[in-house]
């Protein structure tokens, strides 16, 4: 690691984060519509995003600075195992292909704005919509600490801040890249990371290209590359004895590896900020064809996860391995161009970190806010709220990550992750069939939210006590797989099981206002509200 | 309710198979880990592992584009008879 500030790296990255800065708060004037009040604008862009916009605000939004840190982070330290995101990421679009146009449809037509809108509206619950809502909450909340975790990554590379000083010294550029954050937030909803998202894809783009073409050739070829990587995995731990790593998953790896490439696919459109994203688009459409363009996405994460063992063959060292690929850019880049690359990472934060917490303040205003405390509230009041606990949300995520460990954000990580995995029988169940009971589906969320916060809990890892990883046997079967999708499992068997009985036993049914044909509805049929007049707003339901 | 007017068809057709095969192969494919876990062959020294999955990528991309093409004309050859007012018409050009 070189010593002290890298002044050359640190000038263009502020450059960058100036310029995007500029952006965030122009953005406000970009699309401007009328009613720029009322929660849909604020929060969703005015549902006016064409195919590219969307493109780029779900890229920005699914593929965050810290999966760019800590997909080839994981590679370097275990290889083949920290793979799997890229067969997740495969096994995305097929499934969001067959869901996500039916939920555009009928929150279109009923003015939903979040996924808890949808439950609510579907099984006519107001508790299992405040069951969606927490989780939703609960899981967005450390993955936005963790964006700032990438941040202070490239920080700490940069030699800005870092572990000297007093705590203010230290952590003062994080503060300032926040309020800037917060601000351009506030102002601009999701306008700003939309615009943003462009700049970010952009250099993202840039640096991978260079990276996976001119480190390799530094470093002899990948034949070179991958025989230092079998080398440094054949190598046993001292700690355990067993070697640390694989080129290609062993027999016991492969149940952990299909469970959490298909366990995390299914819950990625769960996650509140996905479902923005989506909803922020202008028709049915774009979805479905943004599912045919998305995987390039995919592409640049495989290549990029290559760079983890790029990172064993130049001989990168680092103590944590969140560290690995911003040292891999600054010991491979001249000076400006690792610049770049840390840029690349920074906005790559912030842009989900902006969506997450405008996902995260939806869900608070629509779902606990209007349903359970101000049910007249009005759609500037909405609006209002919203960017509030905006802020509120991003001001939570930074005092959880400046005052905690950084471990506790990653633990909190996974944790979500397994949670969120659980919203799915109600919100893709609700989507193509109204026979789950309410009270089967609240219950079998319950079953899931424990078995998998408890099972994560009691993971050693050679390093934590607790919570040392996703994956723990698979009760029945002895496999190991992530737990996640075993608590998935357990809570669909738990929802099917009690709607029988409960349907056996005439348990009252909410009402579902929606009907068959809202689910296929288009921009321009009837009743489709593209743009949400203030009045309609909240009295669609 | 105006789907009641509509044509009464089979929910499933042949083509409709072939959509769902064409969204079902990649699960297929990403979760028999076994298939794929191996190093040989390496292509320009990468392992078998990993390119084979990237490969992948292309693949699914290109098998959700023919089921997104299949499912316009499934919507278009299903709505044409019917009324004008049907929802699913305008799917293909609200661009």
């Amino acid at each position: 690691m070189k010593d002290g500030v890298n002044g050359v790296a640190l000038g263009v990255f502020i450059f960058f984060f100036l310029a995007v800065t500029v952006i965030g708060f122009m953005a406000a004037r970009w699309r401007k519509a009328e009613n720029e009040a009322s929660l849909d604008e604020w929060g969703l862009g005015g549902r006016s995003f064409g195919t590219w916009v969307t493109w780029f605000l779900l890229g920005g939004d699914l593929y965050t600075a810290y999966t760019f840190v800590a997909v080839p982070a994981a590679i370097y330290a275990a290889g083949a195992a920290g793979f799997f995101a890229v067969p997740y990421t495969i096994l995305v679009y097929p499934l969001i292909f067959t869901f996500l146009p039916r939920l555009w449809s009928v929150s279109h037509k009923h003015g939903y704005v979040t996924t808890s809108d949808f439950v609510r509206g579907r099984f006519g619950s107001k508790g299992l919509s405040l069951a969606v809502a927490i989780t939703g909450i609960l899981a967005t909340m450390p993955y936005i600490a963790l964006q700032l975790v990438g941040i202070q990554a490239v920080l700490d590379v940069m030699g800005v801040g870092g572990e000297s000083g007093n705590w203010f010294v230290k952590d003062l550029p994080l503060l300032i890249a926040f309020a800037v954050l917060a601000a351009y937030t506030y102002s601009s909803g999701l306008r700003a990371p939309a615009l943003i998202a462009f700049v970010k894809d952009g250099l993202i783009y840039l640096v991978i290209a260079v990276a996976i073409i001119y480190i390799p050739i530094k470093l002899g070829g990948f034949d070179a590359i991958f025989s230092a990587a079998q080398h440094k995995f054949a190598t046993p731990n001292p700690k355990t004895g067993q070697p640390t790593g694989a080129i290609a998953p062993g027999h016991a790896g492969q149940w952990t590896y299909a469970t959490l490439a298909l366990g995390s696919a299914l819950a990625l459109f769960m996650y509140p900020h996905s479902i923005t994203a989506t909803l922020s688009s202008r028709s049915r459409n774009v979805i479905r064809r943004n599912t045919t363009i998305l995987p390039l996405y995919s592409l640049m994460l495989g290549l990029l996860a290559l760079l983890g063992f790029m990172a064993i063959a130049a001989g990168v060292k680092v103590s944590n391995g969140q560290l690995a690929i911003p040292q891999l850019f600054e010991d491979m880049f001249p000076d400006w161009f690792a610049g770049v690359a840390f840029a690349a990472i920074g906005i790559g934060a912030l842009v989900p970190a902006a969506i997450m917490s405008i996902a995260a303040a939806n869900l608070f205003t629509r779902n606990i806010y209007k349903d359970f405390i101000k049910p007249d509230a009005s759609p500037a009041q909405e609006a209002k709220v919203s960017k509030l606990v905006s802020l509120v949300v991003k001001v939570g995520a930074l005092v959880f990550v400046l005052t905690m460990d950084k471990t506790v954000a990653i633990n909190f990580q996974l944790l979500g992750g397994i949670w969120i995995l659980q919203t799915f029988p109600a919100l893709v169940g609700g989507l193509f069939t109204r026979w789950f009971h309410r009270w089967a589906l609240l219950a079998g969320w319950a079953v899931g939210m424990v078995y998998g916060t408890l099972a994560a809990y009691g993971v050693a890892s050679p390093t934590q006590k607790h919570f040392g990883g996703s994956s723990k046997e698979i009760p029945g079967i002895g496999e190991i797989g992530y737990i996640g999708l075993t608590a998935f499992v357990m809570n669909v068997v738990v929802t099917v099981v009690l709607t029988f009985v409960l349907r056996a036993v005439k348990a009252p049914d909410g009402i579902d206002e929606t009907s068959p044909a809202d689910y296929t509805a288009d921009a321009g049929d009837p009743g489709v509200i593209t743009e949400l007049p203030p009045a309609t707003a909240g009295s669609a339901h | 309710m105006p789907e009641s007017t509509e044509v009464k068809r089979p929910v499933i057709t042949p083509l409709r198979v072939v959509i769902a095969l064409c969204l079902i192969a990649p699960f297929v494919a990403m979760l028999w880990v076994g298939s794929y876990a191996k190093t040989d062959p390496a292509l320009g020294g990468i392992p078998f592992f990993y390119w084979y999955q990237m490969l992948w990528v292309l693949i699914s991309t290109a098998l959700t584009m023919i089921a997104y093409k299949l499912w316009q004309h499934d919507q278009r050859s299903r709505t044409a008879p019917a009324s004008g007012t049907s929802d699913d018409t305008k799917g293909g050009v609200s661009q």
